[in-house]
């Protein structure tokens, strides 16, 4: 297990060198003049533009100068220093004030995920083809049918203004009330996948020898279920619900766009639509380290769940 | 007769407390979205304490099914259990609630399975699967349960059985797996223990170790046992009487000496024929023509006949009783005493 995680650990380093260098020359090679994308639509004089040009190296041409960039940018960056956006701000504090945000966000849909998602596809699982596992089989078909970027707008619209339950838009600073909502549009989407990865699972794990045996030696049935096929049964859930934590925590581009939640991917979207550079390559290279550690946190766990597996 | 008849016979009469373990004309179907499979016509058997009872068969013969009726753990739906009585110490095990019947299992009666690898829970270590049945059929104490749980593993001859606790079923040899099933199966010290076909899946070398611990334990521990096998070779050494199962009905049922010295029915006759014999070589193998029957569609009369040497038309039309020879042993076959006396043509 140990020399397993050191090289997983050793190949996150690759990924992580080979992802910001992919995003890093993407971003800038789609630039046109970037001395005019910081200063926007001001003009710039020849003394300003000497100054920048020197300060931002762009002296260097060609792919020398690109990698010299590059490797500038990473030698920051290994120090903890994101850089600035073109719009002067600090990318470590946006990402410090942002990403806050995005977790209570993810919390609450993992939440609506594990609540309602796990516990109906258990008991889907139990009751095969009775009418709570069609009713949930045709809701969960719905949800996976329906984008996200219409379910939100539909939820904001029906749930914020027709009815006025929850309200529409969070804004700047917002309180869990107004993250409900957004959150249980974005677990929607997690909660159906698990519900029937759920019921599957139990439902395959109901017919196993195992279960035969378990009953065998006059247990009950609340315990057969309850401890045997659970357990058993949660294995692949968990590990789905590890890899949705670590999306869920790189933010939500189209939920936090609609309800105007100032998470993640809120300014990650922002970054793109003004081709701000730095900071879409500065919350990507973070975005990639969490992704990947969520990643090898998922494995671990699935060798400490499946004793069958051994990593080696 | 030309046996003496110094064994007790299967038409021995009812002892007077009555036998341990009684099946009475079990009717058992599966329905499924292609039709009714009629998988038990009418078996019969009993059990009485100490002895040892083979059922064998083919697979899809209906002597695992029995088996799983008599410890209350069919699926059903889609078995139904059409008719029948399943009486353990008097006691009809078929019209008692579920609560009471769970009582039964494992403690009364246990079994163990053919594939211990996917009988075994796969993410519980061992030490605390045995140790289950302790802690939550018998409510011992946590140390209680794994003092015990060791002499368990120790009495099924688990080498280092104390350091084994904690490891899983994944990491035993076969053979160690199933002597885990066999630890569990005895925990609650049962008085009947249903082995169903414990061997099939193992090395012949271990298939004779754990034959041998089945054989000593029943002795040890004075339990009966039912065993269920397809293996002709597996039952000589240990069974005292044999139940030979055809298309989920019992079609001869003698002792175990007396089956092996003259079979009285032709599908018995034609399954020792098939084993292999080192005394007579170079010549082929025998086998029985023809394929089990389709349990949705069992053939008229006899269900044997399609595939029967000794075929006659009485065997097409009339199904057979259970005719009782005169050394008190049954065989369901018109013909039965002919092919017992070798005279059928």
């Amino acid at each position: 297990m140990f020399r397993f995680v050191l090289r997983r650990l050793l190949q996150m380093v690759l990924a992580f060198f080979g992802t910001t260098l992919i995003v890093y020359a993407l971003m800038f090679a789609g630039q046109g003049d970037p001395i005019q994308a910081l200063a926007g639509e001001r003009p710039v004089t020849p003394a300003q533009r000497a100054y920048l040009t020197e300060k931002f190296h762009l002296d260097r041409t060609g792919i020398g100068g690109f990698f010299y960039r590059y490797l500038d940018y990473l030698k920051n960056l290994l120090q903890g220093d994101l850089g600035q956006s073109l719009t002067g701000r600090s990318i470590g504090d946006i990402l410090a004030a942002a990403w806050p945000v995005t977790v209570k966000l993810a919390v609450i849909a993992m939440a609506v995920t594990i609540l309602f998602g796990v516990t109906a596809g258990v008991l889907a699982g139990i009751r095969r083809a009775s009418l709570f596992d069609n009713a949930t089989l045709v809701l969960t078909l719905l949800v996976l049918g329906i984008p996200t970027i219409v379910l939100a707008p539909l939820a904001q619209y029906l749930l914020g203004v027709r009815w006025p339950i929850f309200p529409p838009t969070a804004g700047a600073d917002p309180d869990l009330w107004a993250l409900l909502l957004p959150g249980i549009v974005l677990g929607s989407l997690s909660l159906a996948t698990a519900l029937r990865l759920t019921r599957t699972s139990v439902a395959e794990n109901l017919r196993a020898d195992y279960v035969r045996t378990a009953r065998s030696k006059g247990l009950v049935r609340r315990r057969i279920i309850g401890v045997h096929v659970l357990r058993n049964s949660l294995i692949p859930v968990i590990t789905f619900l590890g890899v949705e934590l670590g999306n869920l925590m790189s933010g939500a581009i189209i939920t936090e766009g609609v309800f105007n939640i100032p998470g993640v991917g809120f300014n990650l979207f922002r970054g793109i639509r003004t081709e701000d550079g730095p900071l879409v390559v500065g919350i990507v290279s973070v975005l990639v380290v969490v992704y990947l550690v969520a990643n090898l946190v998922v494995d671990v766990l699935y060798a400490v769940l499946d004793p069958r597996i051994r990593y080696e | 007769m030309t046996e003496s008849a110094v064994r007790p016979t299967p038409a021995s009469p009812t002892p007077p407390g009555g036998h341990l373990l009684e099946v009475r004309d079990l009717h058992v179907e599966f329905r499924t979205g292609e039709g009714v499979a009629k998988v038990i016509n009418g078996v019969s058997y009993h059990l009485d304490p100490g002895e040892t009872l083979a059922v064998l068969g083919e697979s899809g013969s209906g002597k695992s099914v029995t088996a799983q009726a008599v410890m209350g753990i069919l699926d059903t739906p889609p078995a139904v259990i059409r008719s029948g009585q399943i009486r353990y110490r008097g006691r009809d095990l078929l019209t008692l609630p579920e609560e009471q019947r769970r009582q039964v299992r494992g403690k009364e009666i246990a079994m163990i399975f053919q594939d211990a690898l996917s009988a075994l829970n796969p993410v519980f270590p061992v030490g605390w699967q045995i140790g289950e049945t302790l802690r939550h059929r018998a409510g011992m104490s946590r140390a209680d349960a794994r003092r015990r749980t060791v002499e368990l593993m120790d009495l099924v001859r688990i080498p280092g059985a104390a350091g084994r606790l904690g490891d899983h079923p994944h990491q035993f040899s076969g053979g160690m797996r199933q002597r885990v099933m066999i630890a569990m199966a005895l925990a609650l010290d049962p008085k009947v223990l249903i082995a169903d076909e414990p061997t099939t899946a193992l090395d012949v070398t271990v298939q004779a170790q754990i034959m041998d611990l089945l054989a000593d334990l029943r002795r040890d521990l004075d339990m009966a046992m039912i065993l269920i096998t397809h293996d002709l070779g597996v039952v000589a050494g240990v069974a005292d009487r044999i139940a030979v199962m055809y298309a989920g009905r019992i079609v001869e049922h003698a002792d175990v000496h007396a089956l092996y010295r003259a079979p009285a029915h032709p599908y018995t006759k034609g399954l020792l024929a098939s084993i292999p014999r080192l005394d007579v070589r170079g010549r082929e193998l025998a086998t029985i023509r023809g394929l089990p029957p389709n349990l949705m569609r069992i053939p008229t009369g006899c269900p044997f006949h399609p595939r029967c040497p000794y075929v006659q038309q009485v065997c097409v039309d009339v199904v057979p009783d259970d005719l009782v020879l005169a050394d008190g042993r049954t065989s369901a076959c018109h013909f039965a005493q002919e092919v017992h006396d070798d005279r059928a043509r």
